[in-house]
């Protein structure tokens, strides 16, 4: 089967300004992808390409195996839901969410039968009389979305659709939007700046900078092997360590060696065997950084460490300390000792960690 | 100690509210007076019989209340050689506002749709040429005007007054709608196309259900310009298609002998209902369609 959505070689120019380079992107039906990446990545001006609403400069697009590259959004069998819901103001939400089928010039008879199925999903029913002004945000993103669910496309586009929502309402929202896709099956592209969203979501994320595609994988692909510095530093909360150390061989696998402020390094071994040059950033995940009391299974190696912040943060506690020049963050046990200012011993787990080349930021390992 | 101290203090601002609110109102009531005085003098002195004029003051009331300006100025008056007063004219003003106000309005929507949400090639010039079109004055295009009109079989026709005023309030009807239309979020013409809608649809179904304040501030400014223009109506009009505001010129300036006030004034009154009403029936959108605008989705 032709993937649902393929986007092979997409250019996109502003005048002399080039907005997408090189987008390459396939998706298979029933596939959740996440567009994420900083303001003005590109992102949401990939997806106005992907709805046709922008003409894109070079390259090919299909939708359902169908060329779509040069068809009108109305023809391309797909549905949007926008950040600022763009809710027709003057009309009801019943109105609201026929009005594209009225428009297809579909039978009342099925437009009503649609309607009330969706407001039924979206447990909208009350509000179907309504006027988009008289709705609070949480209602009209549901009239949004069942504006786009009554269309049943092949490919629903979200453009960051929970950024206008309030913190808890949003993760609502966002389990919601998770639930509505295992219920659906449906295929879907959703653009995000928020990048739990991204991993929370999708079934496969591409991360974006400056236009370019930096990674495209599933969620633990992303978040476990980044292809490069900016990938790291940008998934996870909190972020990557991402930590300047020196390599060498030693028997099978590579001695690391982290410098100190106190002039003591720590030198770690990773028993994998590998072929680094002598500078690379570390990057280890906070969450890989832990008490040694608890020590677990793996290549666990113990360290002292002078800790300068506790961070408490309920389920953990969060210890900043300086290694390398740089803040280091470890997740540590809710009930931890640790204690500003007071050494504690930290267990660093080697099995997991990144190794990237400081000048290009690519993944060496 | 605070809640005593805080009393007296509010108790003393109170007062220099007060003053405040009534030397504002007593200004207010001057200035409006001061406004109010010619509209009173007309009024008055169309119901005054011209003997009362004669002998009368100017400020005081009517003695005795006579409505013979009133007819003679709506049905007998003359306008030159011909003496019908400015009913004919009126009904011209009628005809060519009319039309000039509703196609100009509609057009002027238009363009400030497209040039505020469907952004092309050359938007910006195209609106600042549009705009350029409002500060033209109009006696720059009287000749070309003429000629054009000739061209086009139109002169001194009413057709050719309704061309002439939706071409010369196009510049401004284009500014009210786009000024308008670009604050409302592009997402909604967005949403629109993917739900299926075109160019037209999404201007009649979502666009103009949305202009109510800014069509009625267009309706009276057109309406104003269009009833109260004088120059194009004296030099595109020919006798049956003159408009009332070249009628009131005739009757106040062609009359020889005793000039008859009560009728000129009468006359002016009448020619300035139309005007008037509008204000009166639209003018609460009128304030509230300049400043408002954003829509909150």
């Amino acid at each position: 089967m032709a993937p649902i959505l393929e986007i092979n070689n997409l250019y996109k120019n502003y005048g002399s300004v080039e907005i997408l380079k090189d987008i390459n992107v396939a998706i298979e039906q029933g596939d959740f992808l996440v567009l994420v990446g900083p303001s003005g990545c590109g992102k949401s001006t990939l997806l106005n390409c992907i709805a046709g609403l922008e003409p894109i400069t070079s390259g090919k697009m299909a939708i359902g195996g169908q060329d779509m590259t040069n068809v009108s959004p109305k023809d391309r069998d797909i549905a949007m839901v926008f950040q600022s819901y763009a809710l027709y103001p003057t009309m009801t939400v019943a109105k609201n969410i026929t009005f594209g089928m009225k428009v297809r010039g579909v039978d009342p008879a099925t437009q009503a039968e649609k309607l009330a199925y969706v407001a039924q999903q979206l447990q909208i029913e009350p509000l179907l009389k309504r006027k988009p002004g008289q709705l609070s945000g949480g209602q009209r993103q549901r009239v949004a979305m069942g504006r786009a669910l009554v269309r049943d496309p092949k490919l629903f586009l979200f453009d960051e659709p929970l950024s206008n929502l309030d913190a808890k309402l949003r993760v609502e929202m966002r389990t919601e939007i998770k639930a509505l896709h295992q219920r659906l099956g449906a295929s879907m592209v959703y653009v995000t700046h928020d990048q739990i969203e991204a991993m929370t979501l999708a079934t496969k994320i591409v991360v974006m900078k400056g236009g370019v595609i930096q990674q495209i994988g599933t969620p633990s692909e992303i978040y476990s092997r980044p292809a490069n510095l900016f990938v790291a530093d940008f998934m996870g909360s909190p972020a990557m360590n991402l930590i300047p150390a020196k390599t060498k061989a030693s028997g099978d696998g590579v001695q690391v060696e982290i410098a100190r402020n106190d002039g003591k390094p720590i030198v770690l071994k990773d028993s994998r065997n590998m072929n680094l040059p002598e500078n690379v950033i570390l990057g280890v995940r906070p969450e890989d950084i832990v008490d040694s009391a608890l020590g677990r299974a793996g290549d666990t190696q113990e360290a002292e460490c002078v800790i300068d912040i506790v961070e408490p943060a309920g389920a953990d506690t969060f210890a900043v300390m300086q290694l390398g020049g740089k803040h280091v963050t470890a997740r540590l046990h809710a009930e931890t000792t640790a204690a500003a200012g007071v050494a504690q011993r930290l267990a660093f787990d080697l099995g997991k960690v990144s190794y990237f080349e400081p000048d290009t930021g690519l993944r060496l390992n | 100690m605070t809640d005593m101290s805080y009393a007296p203090e509010t108790s003393r601002s109170n007062t220099g509210k007060i003053a405040l609110r009534w030397g504002l109102y007593l200004m207010l009531g001057l200035f409006a007076l001061f406004y109010l005085m010619p509209l009173f003098v007309m009024i008055t002195t169309s119901f005054k019989s011209l003997e009362e004029i004669r002998t009368g003051d100017l400020i005081s009331l009517p003695r005795e209340v006579t409505f013979d300006a009133w007819r003679t100025a709506w049905s007998q008056a003359c306008t030159g050689i011909q003496c019908e007063g400015v009913r004919p004219f009126f009904w011209n003003s009628v005809l060519i506002a009319i039309p000039a106000v509703f196609i100009s309005t509609l057009v002027g929507a238009l363009n400030g749709y497209v040039v505020a949400q469907w952004r092309f090639r050359g938007a910006n010039l195209f609106f600042a040429l549009m705009l350029f079109g409002c500060f033209i004055p109009f006696q720059v295009v009287l000749l070309p005007m003429a000629r054009m009109l000739g061209l086009m079989g139109l002169a001194g026709t009413i057709p050719g007054l309704i061309y002439v005023h939706v071409i010369y309030g196009l510049g401004f009807t284009t500014l009210f709608f786009r000024n308008y239309y670009v604050s409302i979020p592009s997402e909604l013409t967005k949403a629109a196309k993917v739900d299926g809608a075109g160019f037209f649809r999404i201007f009649w179904s979502i666009f103009l259900p949305l202009s109510l304040p800014i069509i009625v501030v267009t309706i009276i400014w057109q309406f104003t310009q269009i009833w109260n223009d004088f120059l194009f109506g004296v030099s595109f009009s020919q006798a049956g298609t003159q408009p009332v505001t070249v009628a009131l010129n005739n009757i106040v300036n062609s009359t020889t002998g005793v000039k008859a006030y009560n009728v000129d004034m009468a006359a002016a009154i009448i020619a300035a209902l139309p005007t008037l009403f509008v204000y009166v029936v639209a003018g609460k959108y009128f304030v509230r369609g300049l400043t408002a605008g954003s829509v909150k989705g």
